[in-house]
């Protein structure tokens, strides 16, 4: 029995390995603050969302496909969809408070008996489970919530539940436990194994007449204390396998449960999030997304989500039409939202990869098969070689793990030292990378850079500013232009400094 | 021929009483530590009084030569293995037999015991007979093997202990508890429960889970409900268990004494053939060295001290190999040159070589001639000893004297750093007179000294020197050499490396 609410055939697996840059991805595109948002301090949840926004590289079109439809039932049936994670978690804090101490146990009778009250527990789960699904059914759409009610409708069957009781009751031993062996080294006793016992229904006269095979019994004193552990003993050999196989099955239901719970996991944390950008009026879209080799990134009103958890309170979106393009250079006015904007592209792409909505009026974007930032690791420059060592380490690791269909999000890459050697490594670099048509965003302060990328003509590159208005007050809004030649410094400076006559320093 | 032992061509090679002290030499030459390594894992065997037992006739080191050599064929060495690996576990089936406190217990150990010696010789024979032998201790040995299986005796233990083997690994049976009250009775083809479980909730099977299975560790041993269910097994098959007791009855005395002697003795070879491995893995050389016992030319290509090259294999460090050779009236090898340079290892190289010879084994080196000598004396320097009230230099005398009263013309002598203790002239004078002695006893030795005088004494002096790397004079070779004695140049080529020779010192002082 498996849920496959996150992939048609396979279990999610929360132990799967990550991209090996999940950490730099999580610092430069500020996670934390969406998986707090997702999880609502829930530790589970957290960790679910989390191993399932990083690993959406990984997966392809179909599965995306997949879990929005999955979503759009989550976000339909809210209430049900909760009642059925809440069944989940009662039925794993129901295992747990079983008898705790026979888990560690070396007595295959205690391990039998903890299996049993397990079993019971869950029986009543799985029957529950059983209840929901004949009276919901019908009210979803998507094909993997289908097959889910139609799997738990096959299998868990009023038959079979009572197979399940039967053999929960004969385990007991009520009649004795029946025993085989043969022998074995110095003729003890090897190969135990338990066995049914058979029914003996046989006509009377051919029972009469039946020579009864022989048999023999011994009987330990009441006051044996050695013997009735020894005996205790034999019984332990005897029931040792089946004692597993009950235990074993414990854990695999135990593991049913517990997939169940983190497939809904993702969707719960989807519905938490939802909830708090709706409540705000933030819109929010189901991305489409093309084929990994196409080159695409259209969109209207993409807004960098965290930065509104973090404030809120609304925040400008920006658009792009960007067909055919793989390399987009923003630059223009400091605290102009360029890195903002910057982040705003990766989320989305994560989201929209894992089979989340995106926050967006419209998304649309091709899938990649990798994500890597390049941030400047800290604010102020060093111009230490050190710097630029560790940088270009960096940008060396990622070619290390390089894919066809990768995006690139650059952000003040290579400024650690003088602008021209900067540009020219930088040129040497993003040429490379586009020349493979590798998607690069590459927010720059290197107007040589910049500047060079631009004259060039590329028909695949795109550049984007920072809008900023005659006045020089800032809309935070990314728009197309030509590279321009300062980021605005003064006007920084003159606000903090208080001088209200606005620079003109082109 | 007769068989008698596959260690001694004839009887009389054996020593009256097995020797249980290690001689005097072998501290000295760290033959303590070979044979340690050696034995190592095989003190059931008791091997070490073969190793403490020279031989002293040139055919009885052929005799185990031969052996030798038949046993570095892949193929016998690991029958000749098995058959010790099937020995051993048969010993351990017995002495299990007397820790057991049940009948059927201890008599089931005891077949087993005897199943397991059939096969080990039936193996040894079926082995013997296929391999290519050439050895005549092993040729002896496989005729008296193969007619001591093919008896009337032999072929009907086997064919006993079979029967009863599969007689008893065919009884089934089950028994019911309830309470405290166990019914035993025949099997009857019941189904197995455990089955029935994983088949009910097989559809829940996810991935890999725990392993529930309690490993119940009881021992060989029974309790007494083990005993009195296992009573009642023997009451539902009578006949067999009737049987048994007949067999055991009937078998005390069925190991044979000449297999049992030389499941010892055969690993006086595999425990030293399995030891030669190690350092054949490691790149060095074994050879079987010619027996001379009426030339002195004694000679060795690629030698190397044993117990030194186990340590350094371990290390994984370099192990440096020399040579020497002794031809018409050389006899005495003087060694002198830089300490930590080799001279010990290469004395005791010397004398273990001798003396692993004379137990018939093959050597290290590429290819080697060594005398069968009638005794090995060693003179290593000792930590001064307050008992005795003699002074360092008179002790060194003393125990030259006892070495020098000892030897005949026929001995080996391994002398390591005489005379330190008194002063250069004197050290040279007593060493003259030492050494005449030796050269006029026409003795076979190795002498290390720091008196490069001793070196060039006579003919039957040859000198070697322990050498310096030619460009970094701190760093040794661990070679020895066969030339003259190199006197100062060594501490000057070290003063030269850092610029304080006087020519170097007043030009420094210059500027």
């Amino acid at each position: 029995m498996k849920a496959f609410l996150m992939y048609r055939e396979r279990d999610f697996d929360l132990k799967r390995a990550l991209p090996w840059n999940a950490q730099a991805l999580t610092q430069d595109l500020a996670l934390d603050t969406l998986f707090d948002a997702m999880a609502l301090g829930d530790k589970f949840l957290r960790e679910v969302v989390r191993v399932a926004v990083l690993s959406g590289v990984d997966d392809d079109l179909g599965v995306v496909l997949y879990r929005q439809d999955v979503l759009r039932d989550c976000l339909g049936n809210a209430t049900i969809i909760r009642d059925l994670y809440a069944l989940a978690v009662e039925a794993i804090e129901g295992e747990k408070k079983a008898y705790f101490y026979s888990y560690f146990s070396k007595h295959p009778d205690a391990i039998l008996n903890r299996a049993i009250e397990v079993l019971q527990v869950f029986v009543g789960m799985l029957k529950r489970l059983r209840t929901i699904a004949d009276r919901h059914a019908s009210e979803f759409a998507s094909e993997g919530f289908r097959a889910f009610f139609t799997m738990l409708d096959r299998e868990l069957s009023d038959a079979y539940f009572t197979v399940v009781q039967d053999h929960l009751k004969e385990l007991k031993f009520r009649g004795g436990a029946l025993i085989s062996a043969e022998l074995g080294q110095g003729l003890k006793g090897a190969s135990y194994a338990l066995r049914k016992p058979k029914a003996r229904k046989q006509h009377w006269l051919r029972q009469a007449f039946a020579s009864r095979p022989p048999v023999y019994s011994f009987t330990i004193a009441d006051r044996d204390e050695s013997g009735a552990r020894a005996l205790s003993d034999l019984r332990d050999q005897g029931i040792n396998v089946v004692a597993n196989a009950l235990a074993q099955s414990a854990d695999h239901i135990l593991s049913f449960f517990t997939l169940l719970r983190t497939e809904l996991a993702f969707y719960i944390g989807c519905l938490n999030l939802h909830g708090q950008l709706v409540a705000q009026g933030e819109p929010v879209c189901f991305p489409l997304p093309a084929a990994p080799a196409e080159r695409r990134h259209v969109f209207a009103g993409l807004y960098d989500v965290c930065l509104f958890l973090t404030l809120g309170q609304k925040v400008v979106g920006s658009a792009l039409a960007a067909e055919d393009v793989d390399l987009a250079v923003i630059t223009g006015a400091n605290q102009g939202g360029k890195s903002t904007f910057l982040r705003s592209i990766g989320l989305a792409q994560l989201m929209m990869q894992c089979g989340m909505f995106v926050p967006a009026e419209s998304f649309c974007a091709n899938m990649c098969d990798a994500l890597f930032t390049h941030y400047r690791r800290e604010e102020d420059v060093t111009m230490t070689s050190g710097k630029l060592d560790e940088e270009l380490g960096r940008m060396s690791e990622i070619v290390d793990h390089m894919t066809p269909n990768a995006l690139l999000l650059f952000n003040e890459s290579f400024a650690a030292t003088n602008e021209r050697e900067g540009s020219e490594i930088a040129r040497q670099i993003v040429s490379a990378l586009v020349a493979k048509r590798i998607k690069v965003f590459f927010v720059t302060h290197l107007y040589t850079l910049a500047r060079g990328l631009y004259d060039r003509g590329l028909v695949n590159a795109v550049f984007l500013v920072a809008e900023r208005r005659t006045d020089g007050e800032r809309t935070f809004r990314i728009i197309e232009g030509e590279p321009s030649q300062t980021s605005y410094g003064d006007d920084v400076y003159d606000r903090i400094f208080g001088n209200a006559e606005p620079s003109d320093s082109r | 021929m007769m068989f008698h032992s596959i260690l001694f061509a004839r009887a009389e090679d054996r020593t009256a009483q097995e020797i249980s002290e290690a001689p005097a030499f072998f501290v000295d030459l760290n033959l303590d530590q070979v044979v340690a390594a050696i034995t190592i894992g095989k003190q059931e065997y008791n091997l070490k009084p073969f190793y403490y037992a020279p031989l002293h006739n040139a055919d009885a080191i052929q005799y185990r030569h031969e052996v030798m050599r038949d046993l570095e064929d892949r193929t016998l060495f690991e029958s000749i293995t098995a058959f010790g690996a099937k020995m051993r576990a048969m010993r351990e089936h017995l002495a299990q037999v007397d820790k057991l406190y049940y009948r059927y217990q201890k008599e089931s150990w005891f077949l087993d015991a005897v199943e397991i010696y059939c096969d080990a010789v039936s193996c040894l024979a079926a082995d013997l007979g296929r391999g290519d032998l050439k050895s005549r201790g092993f040729l002896a040995f496989r005729a008296t093997v193969a007619d001591y299986v093919a008896s009337d005796h032999f072929t009907a233990l086997v064919a006993e202990t079979e029967e009863l083997r599969a007689d008893l690994a065919a009884v089934r049976y089950c028994f019911l508890i309830k309470g405290n009250t166990v019914k035993v009775r025949r099997y009857e083809s019941e189904r197995d429960y455990s089955v029935d479980v994983e088949r009910t909730f097989e559809r829940f099977k996810q991935g890999a889970v725990k392993d529930y299975t309690v490993r119940l560790l009881t021992g060989p041993d029974m309790n007494h409900v083990e005993a009195q269910v296992l009573d009642l097994v023997a009451r539902l098959h009578t006949d067999l268990f009737a049987h048994l007791d007949d067999y055991c009855a009937r078998s005390h005395g069925y190991l044979d004494e000449t297999i049992g002697t030389f499941d010892r003795e055969v690993q006086f070879y595999v425990a030293y053939l399995e030891y030669v491995a190690s350092f054949r893995r490691a790149g060095l050389k074994f050879s079987y060295p010619r027996i001379a016992d009426e030339s002195k030319e004694v000679y060795d290509y690629e030698g190397y001290d044993l117990a030194l090259a186990r340590k350094l294999i371990l290390e994984n460090s370099p192990i440096v190999c020399n040579d020497f050779h002794l031809r018409d009236r050389e006899r005495i090898i003087v060694v002198s040159g830089p300490n930590q340079g080799g001279k010990t290892t290469f004395a005791r190289t010397f004398g273990q070589l001798h003396y692993l010879a004379s137990l018939g084994c093959p050597v290290p080196g590429r290819e080697a001639q060594l005398y069968l000598c009638d005794r090995l004396l060693t003179h290593f320097e000792q930590a001064e000893d307050l008992q005795n009230l003699r002074g360092k230099l008179e002790d060194d005398l003393v125990r030259i004297h006892d070495i020098l009263d000892q030897a005949t013309p026929c001995s080996v002598v391994i002398m390591n750093e005489i005379l330190t203790s008194t002063t250069l002239q004197d050290a040279i004078s007593l060493g003259k007179k030492v050494m005449g002695k030796i050269i006029d006893l026409d003795l076979l030795c190795v002498c290390v000294t720091f008196l490069d005088e001793l070196a060039a004494m006579s003919e039957k002096t040859v000198s070697m020197v322990s050498t310096v790397a030619p460009d970094d004079p701190t760093v040794r070779t661990f070679k020895i050499l066969r030339r003259p004695p190199d006197g100062l140049s060594y501490a000057l080529s070290i003063a030269e490396k850092h610029r304080l020779t006087f020519h170097q010192l007043a030009e420094r002082l210059d500027s």
